[in-house]
């Protein structure tokens, strides 16, 4: 059982900066999970409160029902992988993979096989009389993995897995991660501040900002029904559009002179309630010629991502991102309309999401 | 070449030579004297002989004082490295209130500890504690002489260390002391190497706190026995000085080349890597 469970967790440094503020999520046993947001919302210290590098000033850890809130960071039982993967410099890769066992006061012959045989798995087999500068990014990341593994941790803490791989390295990476966490069945929290990383290998994210716990769930949750406009529009490849509105009769939404459908959530607001009208640029449908319930503007900037462009019509409803199919020719300084998908738009009021 | 370009080259030169021939003749007589047959106060080329070195090995006080060097050279070498090293880490790591301040201090102050100025109470203390005639007081003052530019140095190498070494190394379950032995000294071995060069050299070449606090000649370093050769008529034994000086030197200068050779001597600690 490694389960990790944080009840009301706090972390106040000295000096009255609050990195933590009252965090309580539970991670369920063989869960991958994610801790998602933005640089300084204490995700970084939150995993390394788990970890016991830091001490919470209030509430408690508990790793698989234990609670280890108060003891040292290498009675905890777990493995942390850090962001420039801490390799020790002057120790081969095999010293390097063994040494958690040394401290457990493995004997030299038998650690030197175990780190042998856990160095196999990762396909380390040919790079273990090599020292950490003579390997790259993603060997180095591999080693520091098996590291981890070496010790039979509880469970593993890494922190941005993927941040020291250049773009190419880190798909490959990111699929390497996700098979090797499920063929181990071990707990397994990271942080990042890549969306598409939490979403892409993470069972379960949690969505965090000032040191507080947003939004937890599982991708598909977070990115269809992100609970607040913080989380809508951190999460998405493509920001979500979120632009101020009322509403109206007949569960439409009025964004500027536009009167487009509210969505499910339009039937429990009243006529007038001001809310934030929200939609992803995946779910705006892009016209040339004048249409109902669509957002008008003139076409600013065409981006293109490949198989598809974004374009920002810019109108009297605001700044309005749209996906366009490839095939579609759009020019800048165009006039155009985006139909939103009523079943994706999304209300939010007084920042949280509309039911 | 125009006639005033060619005189200015020309007096270049001949400067640079004049100060040449100051900074290598006393180290031509320190290599020639020593295999002369009657050494005088200039270095000529000697008329060869060994002699010099048998009257040497004759001494017995020349020799066993090279081995009281060595005591007190690798005995404050060994305390000095130890806490330094210790010190330094600790200081890198832990946030204390003046630190800085602390450190410039002791440097400043360690200039005194061992110089003339404090040779009075230096005095006074060891014969306190005991500690007059005795190669423990020695090598214990020139160790805290020697400590705050030690561990103002090492610092710089402890503070460029990553921390993330020692956070992994803490989650595994690593106690501080295995951290310093695992991790921080390895990675610091450049330092520690110059440090340990330094502070040999220095207690080497230290006349005034052995000459104040050692009264038996049997106990005293090279340095200060060097300064008792006189012949029977009270005139300095050039031929004793001149060879006790070549065997007193060639320690220091074989332990820089390998230290050297090993580690690479470079401007450490001003520039961070």
């Amino acid at each position: 059982m490694s389960a990790i469970d944080l009840v009301r967790l706090s972390k106040v440094y000295p000096g009255g900066v609050t990195a933590l503020d009252g965090v309580e999520l539970a991670i369920a046993d063989g869960e991958f999970f994610a801790l998602l947001g933005p640089s300084g919302c204490g995700k970084t210290t939150l995993l390394r409160t788990i970890a016991g590098l830091e001490e919470a000033t209030g509430g408690a850890v508990l790793i698989g029902g234990d609670d280890v809130t108060a003891l040292p960071p290498g009675r905890r039982d777990v493995a942390m992988v850090f962001q420039d993967y801490a390799l020790f410099p002057h120790m081969t890769v095999t010293d390097n993979i063994a040494y958690p066992l040394r401290i457990r006061q493995v004997g030299g012959a038998e650690r030197r096989a175990k780190a042998a045989g856990t160095a196999g798995e990762l396909g380390l087999d040919a790079l273990l009389e090599r020292r950490p500068a003579q390997l790259s990014g993603g060997q180095q990341q591999r080693v520091a993995l098996a590291r981890a593994m070496a010790c039979h941790p509880r469970a593993f803490l890494l922190d941005e897995p993927l941040s020291n791989l250049d773009a190419r390295m880190r798909l490959e990476a990111r699929t390497f991660l996700k098979r090797l966490q499920r063929e181990l069945r071990i707990t397994c929290v990271f942080v990042t501040h890549d969306q598409a990383e939490a979403l892409a290998l993470a069972d379960r994210v949690a969505g965090m900002e000032d040191g507080r716990v947003r939004q937890v769930g599982t991708p598909a949750e977070v990115f269809r029904r992100p609970a607040n406009t913080f989380v809508a529009s951190f999460i998405g490849s493509t920001p979500m559009n979120l632009l101020e509105g009322e509403v109206r009769e007949g569960g439409r939404v009025a964004v500027g002179p536009a009167e487009v459908p509210g969505g499910p959530g339009a039937g429990a607001l009243a006529p007038g309630d001001p809310v934030v009208y929200g939609v992803r640029p995946e779910y705006l449908t892009y016209a040339g010629e004048p249409t109902g319930g669509a957002f008008s503007g003139e076409v600013t900037v065409v981006e293109n991502l490949g198989s598809a462009q974004l374009v920002t019509l810019d109108g009297e409803s605001g700044s309005i991102q749209v996906v366009v199919d490839e095939d579609t020719e759009v020019a800048p300084g165009t006039a155009a309309w985006a139909v939103p998908r009523p079943d994706r738009v999304l209300l939010y009021r007084d920042g949280a999401l509309v039911p | 070449m125009s006639p005033r370009r060619f005189l200015a080259v020309i007096g270049r030169y001949t400067l640079i030579c004049l100060l040449l021939a100051f900074f290598s003749l006393p180290l031509l007589w320190l290599a020639f004297a020593p295999f002369d047959r009657a050494p005088g106060v200039a270095a000529s080329l000697p008329s060869f002989t060994l002699d010099n070195f048998r009257e040497l090995l004759d001494n017995e006080n020349a020799l066993r004082s090279l081995r009281n060097s060595l005591v007190l050279a690798a005995g404050t070498g060994a305390i000095v490295v130890t806490l330094a090293a210790l010190a330094a880490y600790a200081l890198s790591r832990v946030r204390l209130p003046g630190r800085d301040a602390l450190l410039y201090a002791l440097l400043l102050l360690s200039s005194i500890v061992t110089g003339t100025a404090a040779m009075v109470p230096l005095f006074n203390l060891a014969y306190e504690l005991d500690l007059i005639d005795s190669q423990l007081g020695v090598i214990l003052v020139l160790s805290g002489g020697l400590l705050p530019s030690a561990v103002f140095i090492l610092k710089d190498f402890t503070d460029a260390t990553p921390r993330s070494y020692e956070e992994s190394a803490r989650v595994f379950g690593a106690s501080p002391l295995q951290i310093v032995r695992h991790i921080v000294v390895p990675l610091i071995r450049p330092g520690l190497a110059t440090i340990a060069v330094w502070s040999v050299a220095q207690v080497w070449g230290n006349f005034l706190i052995p000459f104040l606090l050692l009264r038996s000649p049997e106990k005293s370093p090279a340095a200060v026995v060097m300064y008792t050769f006189y012949t029977e008529g009270g005139q300095p034994d050039l031929a004793l000085i001149s060879t006790f000086s070549l065997l007193y030197s060639l320690p220091v200068v074989a332990m820089f080349l390998f230290v050297s050779s090993r580690y690479g001597f470079r401007f450490h600690g001003g520039i961070k890597h």
